[in-house]
């Protein structure tokens, strides 16, 4: 089992989100807590903040970041295997794309590294067909 | 469904570098049905169940819907209601085997009205059919092993050879446990227990749980010290037990006490695999968000009111080593207490063992020691290593070293575990404290 965070970037559509939308992701979300594989989610306030390390200098700039797509959200699952994250995700971005036309965006998902991935020699790269 | 087919999750359009590319796309192709029965197995046999009557049946019909896929979704692409793909097929195997047999009419009209209703999609439905499915795996008429063995198959969507690497027994043996377990089953209503049984069932399931996620913590035998992925199983079962019994305390009194639990496991094992205790772990490496989960469902347990039971007491005392942030920090009488109304809801040998270790620590290792000495007499205990191991603990910090050392050197006899021998056997030949 290991755990996956899934990052949903997307660019809305100008029109608000439809309210069967946030409806049906509510459901989703209730069926996944339900059966134990999610562990947490939660949506991301637009804009943001970036504090940047580059040539020894930080510095902060305000967002909105529009080279890149904005994230929307976040959620973790644990899970059994990749293709398990690829099945929930699937089922997310359906959600979207069936009820809010123009919605354009992708679902990254993210291995989370676990014990299992250390060695005493520092983390252990990725075995083949891992799940 | 009103969906139109999604573009399959796989196969992947490139197949993986230095792999022949039909292996690597059947590979994932199957990968990608398996993930969908880990998702869908439990509701869609809790949904057959009630439909036809026998877990058995709803199983086998279960697997043949999964055999099915295998074979065709790889060519065609995942269906767009995988869920709903396999309940269909599903059903419409049952009403070939109803037609084969005598009183099929009624059955038939039943299985008609059922799939035009399409009643296995609505959520409430499902819900109180995994309630079903829970009660019935953990039923009284099974023996312990056999509700083990198949609420892992029916809720944790385990293969028969999954869950006997995780038990370390033969692998006919657990088939041969299922299905003596399934036939036990035949004829025993699918239906949520009267309200008059239902602690004692809870009880059973809560159990069950329990029993998996210990196997896991703190394996009683074999070569390693604890075995993550069954934790994790445990952890799975516990959210989805809580979920369809939100009202019930215990239930999210357990879940509260195995996040918490598991919240140490990255700590509790060291680089080379051996074991580390409580005392000694690096608490950095606690998970967090397992640690706020359990906090949350003790809070919920705390919100539905009443006494906490033996699952909500331990949970707690879990959360007062949770919120400690070094080992020095821990609030020992608290615990202590914690462990007194523990050993007083919930009398065991066990719980009084761990009182001796809380009260060891709150109170100094004479006060401890006088509880563990006293639990000597208890024929439960006579070949539990935990005690000698306690006992040697209590008495190194007196400065006992002799009695120390014999008292680990008999608790090192007692483990089935290595990894624990190995533990035991460096105290037993050096005394020092804490070692």
């Amino acid at each position: 089992m290991s755990r996956y965070l899934m990052l949903l970037h997307g660019t809305p559509p100008a029109s608000p989100p439809p309210p069967d939308l946030m409806e049906a992701i509510m459901a989703l979300g209730e069926e996944a807590t339900r059966a134990g594989v999610l562990l947490d989610s939660q949506g991301l306030a637009p804009g943001g903040v970036r504090v940047d390390l580059s040539g020894g200098r930080l510095s902060v700039t305000d967002g909105p970041f529009t080279e890149t797509k904005e994230i929307i959200s976040y959620a973790v699952y644990e899970l059994r295997s990749a293709e398990e994250a690829v099945e929930w995700a699937s089922r997310f971005l359906t959600l979207h794309r069936d009820r809010w036309p123009g919605w354009e965006g992708d679902a990254e998902i993210r291995r989370v590294f676990g014990p299992e991935d250390f060695t005493p020699s520092g983390p252990a790269p990725e075995p083949p067909g891992a799940g | 469904m009103t969906r139109p087919d999604r573009p399959t999750p796989a196969p992947a359009p490139t197949p993986e570098p230095g792999s022949a590319p039909d292996d690597g796309t059947a590979r994932r192709a199957r990968a990608a049905v398996e993930a969908v029965w880990r998702i869908e197995s439990a509701r869609l046999i809790a949904g057959l169940t009630r439909l036809v009557g026998d877990v058995g049946d709803a199983e086998e019909l279960a697997q043949d819907a999964l055999v099915a896929a295998l074979e065709q979704w790889p060519a065609e692409g995942v269906p767009a209601n995988p869920g709903g793909w396999l309940m269909s097929t599903a059903k419409h195997r049952a009403i070939d085997q109803l037609r084969r047999r005598q009183n099929y009419r009624r059955k038939l009209q039943e299985v008609g009205r059922m799939i035009d209703q399409q009643a296995p999609d609505e959520p409430d439905h499902i819900a109180d059919d995994v309630l079903r499915l829970v009660f019935i795996s953990c039923h009284p008429v099974l023996r312990t092993e056999g509700r083990v063995a198949l609420t892992l198959r029916l809720l944790g969507g385990l293969s028969t050879a999954e869950i006997a690497r995780a038990f370390l027994v033969p692998e006919p043996t657990v088939g041969q446990r299922i299905s003596r377990a399934k036939r036990a089953l035949r004829g025993v209503p699918f239906e949520l227990p009267p309200p008059a049984e239902l602690p004692a069932r809870l009880g059973s399931v809560l159990e069950v749980v329990y029993l998996i996620f210990n196997e896991g913590y703190a394996a009683s035998a074999g070569g390693d010290w604890t075995r993550p992925e069954l934790c994790a199983d445990a952890l799975r079962l516990a959210r989805l037990v809580a979920g369809v019994l939100p009202d019930q305390p215990e239930a999210h009194g357990l879940l509260a006490l195995l996040e918490l639990q598991a919240s140490r496991l990255p700590a509790r094992t060291g680089p080379d695999g051996e074991p580390v205790l409580l005392p000694d772990q690096d608490r950095r490496r606690w998970d967090r968000l397992l640690i706020r989960r359990g906090l949350a469902a003790l809070a919920r347990v705390q919100a539905l009111g009443g006494d906490f039971g033996p699952y909500a007491l331990q949970a707690a005392i879990a959360a007062a080593h949770a919120r400690a942030v070094t080992a020095a920090e821990t609030d020992w009488p608290r615990i202590a207490a914690l462990y007194r109304v523990l050993v007083e809801v919930s009398p065991s040998p066990v719980a009084e063992l761990n009182r001796a270790v809380a009260v060891g620590m709150a109170d100094g290792p004479a006060a401890g020691l006088a509880i563990a000495d006293a639990l000597r007499a208890e024929p439960a205990l006579t070949r539990y290593p935990h005690l000698p191991a306690v006992r040697g603990d209590l008495l190194a910090r007196l400065g006992r070293d002799a009695e120390a050392r014999a008292e680990f050197a008999r608790a090192a006899e007692l483990t089935g575990n290595d990894r624990e021998r190995a533990l035991f056997l460096a105290r037993a030949t050096d005394s020092g404290p804490g070692g």
